[in-house]
C-alpha cells in the first residue's frame, strides 16, 4: 500500500520538483559565474515554451521514442520510489536511455547521429558502476528492495564509501555536467550544435525536458539510499552532493568521451569493485 | 499563457560581420548585462530558437545558408538585423558580393541601427522583437483554432 503512495507521489510531485531543482541549478549557476541568472521558475516557462511552439516533426517515429523514453523514466522512478527491486529499476532506467538513442538514431542529422553516440558511450561507462552500486547495497542490506534497503538501520554509507564515491563519480555523467556532459548540455554552443536533441523541437524537446527532471529526481533518490538510517542525514547529503555537481560543474571544462569511459570504469574497477572485495571479506569471516 | 515571452531562446548568426557587432552581441551574455535574467538563452541550434539574430550583410555565398537557417526555425519566429550592415549593408554595401541588408534574403522583424550596435541597444531590440513574438505566436493560436473550427463545421455537415 505504502508503495503504490510513493510511486503516485513520484508521478505527481517529481516534475514539480526537478523543475525547482533545475531552477536552483541555475541561479547557482549564475552566481556562480557573478550574475544574476534567471527567474526561480525559468525551466517550467521554458518547457512552457515549448509546448506553445510550432511541432517541426521529419520523422514521426521520432516521437514514439521519445514518448517511450519518457514513460520508461517515470517507470523506473515510480518502481524505485514504491520500494520495487532495485535491478528492475535500473533495467527499466537503461532501456529508456535505449529509446532515447532510437529516438536521436531515426531522425536525418549528423549532429544527433553523433550525440545518439555518445549516449551510448555514456551508458557504457555509468552502467557498470550502478549495477555494482546495487551489488553493495545489496550485501551490506540483504535485500534488492528500494523499501527495505531505504528502512534498514545499518549505517550503509559506513561499509560502503568506495561504492558511494563511485556512484558519485558516474552521476556527474549521468546528470549529463561537465566534465562529462558529452551527449548534450544545456548550452548547445558548447556541445556539437546540441547533440542528442538537435532534431527535436517544440513539444517533443519538451517532453525530454520533464524526462530530465524526472531522472535527476530518481538519481537524488538513488543518494538517499546511502544514508537510509538516518533521514536528516540524507536530505543532507542529497544537498551538498548537488551542489558539489554544480560547482564541478562550472569548474571544469569537457573532457573527451574516452576520458568519460575511463572515469566510469575506472570508479567501478577500484572504488566498487575493491569496495566489495573488503566487504565481502568482513562479511565473509565474520 | 504567454512563455514565449519570458522563455525567448536566440540563435546568433554571423553574416558578413566585421565582427564589431558580434562581440557586442556576446557582451549581453557577460555579468554585465545578463540577459539570462530574462530568460534569453544563446542557443546554437535553429530548431530549439524563437529569435534569430544577424550581424553583418548578407553575401552571396551565405544567402542560401541565411534562408535555410530561418526556414528550419518553428513558428512562431522573428528576425532581428543588428548594426548597420544588417541593416542595409553598410560600408560594405559597395562591395561586390554584398547582397545588402538582411531583408534582402528574409523577413525581418526588428532592425537595430549601430555600428558597432550597443549591448543596451541590442537588449531593446530584443525586447521589441518579444512584442512581436508574442503577437505571432497569438495570430497563429487564433489561426489554428479557425482551421480547427472549419474542420469541425466540415464535419458536422458532411
Ligand atoms: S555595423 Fe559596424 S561593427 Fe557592426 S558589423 Fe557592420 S561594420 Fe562591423
Amino acid at each position: 500500500m505504502n508503495g503504490l503512495l510513493g510511486a503516485l507521489l513520484f508521478i505527481l510531485l517529481a516534475p514539480l520538483l526537478g523543475g525547482l531543482v533545475a531552477g536552483v541549478d541555475r541561479i547557482l549557476t549564475a552566481r556562480m559565474q557573478g550574475r544574476v541568472g534567471p527567474p526561480l521558475l525559468q525551466p517550467f516557462y521554458d518547457v512552457g515554451k515549448l509546448f506553445e511552439k510550432e511541432n517541426v516533426v521529419v520523422t514521426t517515429a521520432q516521437n514514439f521514442y521519445v514518448l517511450a523514453y519518457l514513460a520508461f523514466i517515470v517507470v523506473s522512478g515510480a518502481l524505485f520510489f514504491a520500494g520495487g527491486d532495485l535491478l528492475l529499476v535500473i533495467f527499466a532506467f537503461t532501456l529508456a536511455h535505449v529509446f532515447l538513442v532510437l529516438g536521436a538514431y531515426s531522425v536525418h542529422s549528423p549532429y544527433s547521429h553523433i550525440g545518439a553516440e555518445r549516449e551510448l558511450i555514456q551508458i557504457m561507462a555509468y552502467e557498470p558502476m550502478i549495477i555494482l552500486a546495487a551489488v553493495g547495497l545489496y550485501m551490506v542490506t540483504g535485500s534488492f528492495f528500494t523499501g527495505e534497503i531505504a528502512a534498514s538501520t545499518v549505517p550503509v554509507i559506513l561499509y560502503l564509501p568506495g561504492v558511494f564515491l563511485g556512484f558519485l563519480t558516474v552521476l556527474t555523467i549521468k546528470l549529463r555536467k561537465s566534465p562529462f556532459d558529452i551527449s548534450t548540455s544545456h548550452h548547445a554552443h558548447q556541445e556539437i550544435v546540441k547533440g542528442i536533441t538537435t532534431e527535436f523541437s517544440g513539444a517533443t524537446l519538451g517532453q525530454i525536458e520533464i524526462a530530465h527532471w524526472y531522472e535527476n529526481i530518481f538519481l537524488l533518490g538513488f543518494i538517499y539510499l546511502f544514508f537510509g538510517f538516518n533521514p536528516v542525514l540524507g536530505i543532507a547529503a542529497i544537498a551538498i552532493t548537488y551542489f558539489a555537481e554544480i560547482f564541478l560543474d562550472n569548474t571544469t571544462a569537457r573532457l573527451r568521451w574516452q576520458a568519460a569511459l575511463q572515469s566510469g570504469w575506472a570508479a567501478a574497477a577500484i572504488l566498487g569493485i575493491l569496495n566489495l572485495a573488503i566487504i565481502g571479506y568482513i562479511m565473509g569471516g565474520a | 499563457m504567454a512563455f514565449l515571452k519570458r522563455s525567448p531562446w536566440l540563435l546568433h548568426y554571423d553574416a558578413s560581420s566585421c565582427n564589431g557587432c558580434d562581440i557586442e552581441v556576446l557582451a549581453c551574455l557577460t555579468p554585465l548585462y545578463d540577459v539570462e535574467r530574462f530568460g534569453i538563452i544563446n542557443t546554437g541550434n535553429p530548431k530549439h530558437a524563437d529569435i534569430l539574430v544577424i550581424t553583418g550583410g548578407i553575401n552571396e555565398l551565405n544567402r542560401d545558408i541565411v534562408r535555410n537557417i530561418y526556414e528550419q526555425m518553428p513558428e512562431p519566429k522573428v528576425v532581428v538585423a543588428v548594426g548597420i550592415c544588417a541593416t542595409s549593408g553598410g560600408i560594405f554595401r559597395e562591395c561586390y558580393n554584398i547582397v545588402g541588408g538582411v531583408d534582402k534574403v528574409i523577413p525581418v522583424d526588428v532592425y537595430v541601427p549601430g555600428c558597432a550596435a550597443r549591448p543596451e541597444s541590442i537588449i531593446d531590440g530584443i525586447v521589441t522583437a518579444l512584442g512581436i513574438l508574442e503577437e505571432k505566436r497569438r495570430t497563429m493560436a487564433d489561426r489554428t483554432h479557425a482551421k480547427e473550427e472549419i474542420r469541425k463545421g466540415a464535419e458536422a455537415g458532411s
